[in-house]
């Protein structure tokens, strides 16, 4: 057996039980690695359960940058008994396992060929400890302390941690930090530290922040200016709202008063949370609600009333693995279509796909300047792993001439000096998008009555088919102008001139750009396109037409993204190559370079060998 | 009904103290059947927005869908209207009212739209005490799809079709009332001596205001064996008392028959005068529930008003919103600028 030798480029997984307080434990080793200096990304894999079930903590530490998923374990932090068989039977050959050796280890899941190291947890918690709940929660603490030995975390780094967690707590500073020294001596008596696969301090995460793509929305949508929520518990969608209270409750608190400068409803169901979503937007204010996929099937009514009576609106759909409850904990990228065409009728939807928390705070706030220019709902599809993980980003940051972008409202001022009649459906400057008016206005202008039935250009009901049909075109119309308005694709040229490309967008690309590189490495050349939003513009079509192969990375079954651009570009469907994942876990790179290496066939094929500790790529 | 209503005025139609005059708010002509109790209603509404010189544009007006929710487009004309889906009309109002405050709403409803496929919603806006006013026009069948009973039918019932209702019926008021409605009324559409001063009180009070209104289908369920028909309201309605809305406190010019008189001061200083035939006190919610459920269990239908608490927090005050509107908070008011961001980046290191 050859342990695996490794410096800053490993994934550990930690195995532990729902509910016992693992979670702050193994955020901390995550931060230590991060305010090392050395680039890190976790992946929380919990269940659809409160307490008592296993979850799992999976961290990949490389110093390249990549952040995507990489697939396979090295160390496994084996703290629950009920997965341990399972967790040790995923560990690669030569890694490592930490468990708890109160007990002896049952025999049969002995492997020769990995490390096993045993840490008296439960003893030692015994022995320190007599209050149950401190015994469960420091065994956490003792082994992260002895994780610091075994991979050379810097202690100063952990202490320092711990006094920023407790921080307003003092007195469990000091108790937190003998847990760690526990562990940290037992380790060093014990073991030869540090192991093969271990740490060391660079400078590779510059001003990078870890937040989870939720909280970046929530963030989002406060700088955006949202003042309205509605919205109905739901996973992996709750913490958008949880964050924007928090959050508001720090930013938008009148001074004066301490009354709030904004409002949160939570609703009876989706429909009702969307319907207010409606009504706030009619009245002015910017509002959204934050679902998943149930949810977005529930509110598929209203979307279409939004769509067709030019309601802005802005739904968060933080995507689950579907159909039905499908995999409430795990994530997909399922909810493409029946975003981009929710409710009956012929209707269409602006979609946007943040790919990173960065990019969450920025489409948040761009959001609610869409919805209110183009004058209708805006979805943003993020999933549970953006949602729920921390990311490492690039900062977030707010441009100080940034101006909010009301769209067309006429205002008192203007609805004075109008000469004409006023229409609410008039499509004045050609371009699809009417003017509307907010109510309580002013005392004799621009009165308009809204509706979901078909209306003429002065918003009069009626039944004419021509005048149906004119609004029908009108709405298309204003879909051709979106295009204008929503962020681009995003490019990533190939290192030499080739046919093949590659699509891909939300979390999938972190994945996609690794495996890009691990393509080149072998030879294989793709150019990478990133959609940024829905309705896809002419550079989206005209990066399909100059290449004569194209692989749609995506995160479901049918590939309901390469439907939409067959459909939308009206492209040859043989010209798009379906790469699904949907198992609810995140995407790897090594899947795709296998499935494009695959498809390419024939070509001359190196295996990618392992990088050794500290070489450069 | 379609008919051309004369464009011909009064020249000097008299106007309210904003200067107003009731064709201000007045709507578009009505397509409902004619004899149509849901237009007596909107009458009522015109006339109580006219009488408490209420600027038209100050009011929002949202309905559902049915023959009910059809109606905001017959009535103040100068309000902006939002006509949404079936049963949301609550969800619509929600948002509407927490964008904007200051706005007066007005939400119009049916039996299909609120006792059936809008219950959930009803029973979450009472819940809420939003302020508004939520009118349901009860007429018992579905109108628009040609008269099938709808949920508040009473057992026994028997609408165009003649097969007697089986199932039992939902009272609107009572479950408003076991929500914890602030203001709960019921009339009939026959009656605008009742409605009107009920409709003013309802606008003026602070919090979730609903009346249901007996409002007969001329067309599906006017039948003798109606227990929603005009002939049947009219000669099984008892009401609580006379009642009178003053507003902020004006004196009283309109003369009563002696009797119990009960006078309540609303949030914004308007009185109603209840003058009541029997000693039910409408600030009592388990009298009223009980008064509802004796005069019905006798066959008749009590109305006025049944309950109303005139100091209570509505949707907002639980919010602690800021006074002014959402809607007219500006961006220097909502984005927090750069250097706020600046202190999360750091704690998120």
């Amino acid at each position: 057996m050859k342990p695996i030798k490794s410096v800053n480029d490993f994934v550990i997984r930690f195995a532990n039980v729902n509910g016992t307080g693992s979670a702050s434990a193994n955020n901390m080793f995550v931060k230590s690695v991060f305010r090392m200096g050395v680039p890190v990304s976790p992946k929380n894999i919990f269940p659809s359960n409160i307490q008592g079930l296993p979850t799992w903590y999976e961290v990949r530490v490389c110093e390249q940058g990549y952040i995507g998923s990489r697939g396979g374990v090295d160390i496994a932090v084996c703290m629950n008994p009920q997965s341990m068989a399972q967790d040790i039977s995923t560990v690669e050959a030569g890694g490592y396992v930490v468990y708890d050796s109160s007990k002896p280890m049952d025999l049969r899941m002995h492997r020769d060929d990995i490390t096993f190291i045993g840490l008296p947890l439960t003893e030692i918690c015994r022995n320190e400890y007599s209050d149950p709940r401190q015994r469960q929660l420091f065994k956490n603490v003792i082994y992260i302390g002895a994780l610091s030995a075994l991979m050379n975390i810097e202690f100063g780094v952990l202490k320092d941690l711990v006094g920023d967690q407790f921080r307003g707590k003092e007195k469990l500073i000091a108790p937190n930090i003998h847990a760690l020294e526990l562990g940290y001596q037992y380790a060093r008596e014990k073991f030869k530290c540090p192991i093969g696969i271990h740490l060391e301090r660079r400078d590779l995460v510059g001003d990078k922040i870890l937040i989870e793509g939720n909280d970046a929305l929530a963030l989002g949508a406060i700088y955006g200016g949202a003042t309205v929520v509605a919205w109905y518990p739901i996973t992996p969608s709750t913490s958008v709202v949880d964050a924007f209270e928090k959050y508001a409750k720090r930013l938008r608190i009148d001074a004066g008063s301490g009354d709030r400068k904004f409002a949160i409803a939570q609703a009876e169901d989706e429909l009702a949370a969307i319907g207010m979503v409606i009504g706030a937007g009619w009245m002015g204010a910017r509002s959204f609600t934050a679902t998943s996929g149930p949810g977005l099937s529930l509110m598929s009514e209203f979307l279409g009333l939004a769509y067709f009576a030019e309601v802005p609106a802005v739904l968060f759909d933080i995507q689950r693995a579907g159909p039905s409850t499908g995999m409430p904990t795990r994530t997909q990228q399922s909810d493409i279509l029946s975003a981009a065409y929710a409710s009956h009728g012929d209707t269409r939807h602006v979609l946007l796909f943040p790919a990173d928390p960065a990019e969450c705070f920025d489409m948040g706030a761009t959001s609610f300047d869409l919805a209110e220019q183009l004058q209708t709902p805006v979805i943003v599809l993020s999933d549970l792993d953006l949602g729920m993980n921390d990311y490492m980003s690039e900062p977030l940051s707010w441009n100080g001439k940034r101006n909010y972008r009301r769209g067309k409202v006429l205002d008192s001022g203007q609805l004075e000096k109008l000469t004409e009649r006023y229409g609410r459906y008039l499509d004045v400057d050609d371009d699809g998008i009417c003017y509307r008016t907010l109510p309580g206005t002013h005392p004799s202008k621009g009165v308009f009555f809204t509706r979901g039935t078909s209306r003429d250009e002065y918003a009069q009901y009626t039944e004419s088919g021509d005048a149906y049909v004119r609004n029908m075109e009108r709405l298309l119309k204003k879909f051709e102008t979106a295009k204008s308005y929503v962020p681009g694709p995003e490019f990533y040229g190939a290192a030499k001139s080739t046919n093949d490309g590659m699509i891909f967008f939300g979390t999938s690309t972190q994945s996609c750009l690794e495996a890009l590189d691990g393509l080149t490495a072998e030879g294989i050349h793709c150019d990478g396109m990133r959609l940024r939003a829905f309705p896809f513009n002419t550079e989206v079509e005209n990066f399909i037409a100059s290449h004569d192969r194209i692989f749609v990375v995506e995160q479901n079954r049918d590939g309901q993204m390469r439907k939409l651009l067959i459909v939308e570009c009206e492209v040859d469907p043989k010209k798009l190559v379906a790469m699904t994942h949907y198992d609810g876990m995140p995407i790897t790179a090594r899947k795709i370079v296998g499935a494009v290496r695959n498809a390419v066939g024939g070509a001359t094929v190196t295996p990618i060998r392992r990088k050794k500790a500290g070489e450069k790529s | 009904m379609s008919y051309l209503r004369p464009n011909f005025r009064h020249p000097e139609l008299p106007a309210n103290e904003k200067g107003y005059t009731k064709r201000h708010y007045e709507g578009a002509i009505s397509t409902l059947c004619a004899g149509c109790g849901h237009d007596s209603v909107s009458g009522a509404i015109i006339q109580s927005c006219y009488e408490m010189a209420i600027e038209p544009h100050r009011i929002a007006k949202i309905s559902g869908i049915g023959c009910s929710s059809k109606t905001p487009t017959y009535f103040l004309g100068n309000s902006h209207g939002f006509n949404s889906v079936h049963g949301r009309m609550p969800s619509v109002a929600t948002g509407a009212n927490l964008a904007n405050r200051d706005m007066i709403y007005i939400g119009v409803s049916g039996d299909g739209d609120s006792a059936s496929i809008g219950l959930g919603q009803f029973a979450h806006v009472v819940r809420r005490n939003l302020n508004m006013l939520y009118l349901v026009e009860n007429n018992g069948c579905y109108g628009l799809t040609k008269g099938q009973d709808s949920a508040t039918a009473d057992v026994g019932s028997a609408s165009k079709k003649g097969e007697p209702n089986p199932y039992e019926p939902i009272d609107l008021c009572a479950l408003a009332l076991q929500a914890g409605a602030s203001f709960v009324a019921r009339s009939f559409s026959g009656d605008k001596e009742q409605l009107i001063p009920l409709i003013k009180a309802a606008i003026a009070h602070t919090g979730f205001a609903f009346i249901d209104v007996i409002s007969p289908c001329v067309t599906f369920n006017n039948t003798a064996k109606s227990t929603k028909g005009y002939e049947f309201a009219r000669s099984h309605i008892e009401a609580t008392g006379k009642i009178d809305f003053v507003p902020l406190r004006k004196e009283i010019t309109a003369d009563y028959a002696p009797g119990f008189s009960q006078e309540i001061t609303l949030h914004d200083g308007s009185v109603i005068h209840l003058y009541k035939q029997e000693g039910v006190d409408c600030q009592d919610r388990n009298g009223a529930l009980a008064a509802i459920q004796d005069y019905a269990g006798r066959g008749q239908i009590l109305t006025g008003l049944l309950y109303i608490d005139p100091d209570t927090q509505d949707f907002h005050d639980s919010q602690k919103t800021i006074k002014k509107p959402l809607v007219d908070l500006g961006q220097s008011e909502l984005c927090p600028g750069n250097r706020a961001l600046k202190a999360i980046n750091a704690s998120l290191r």
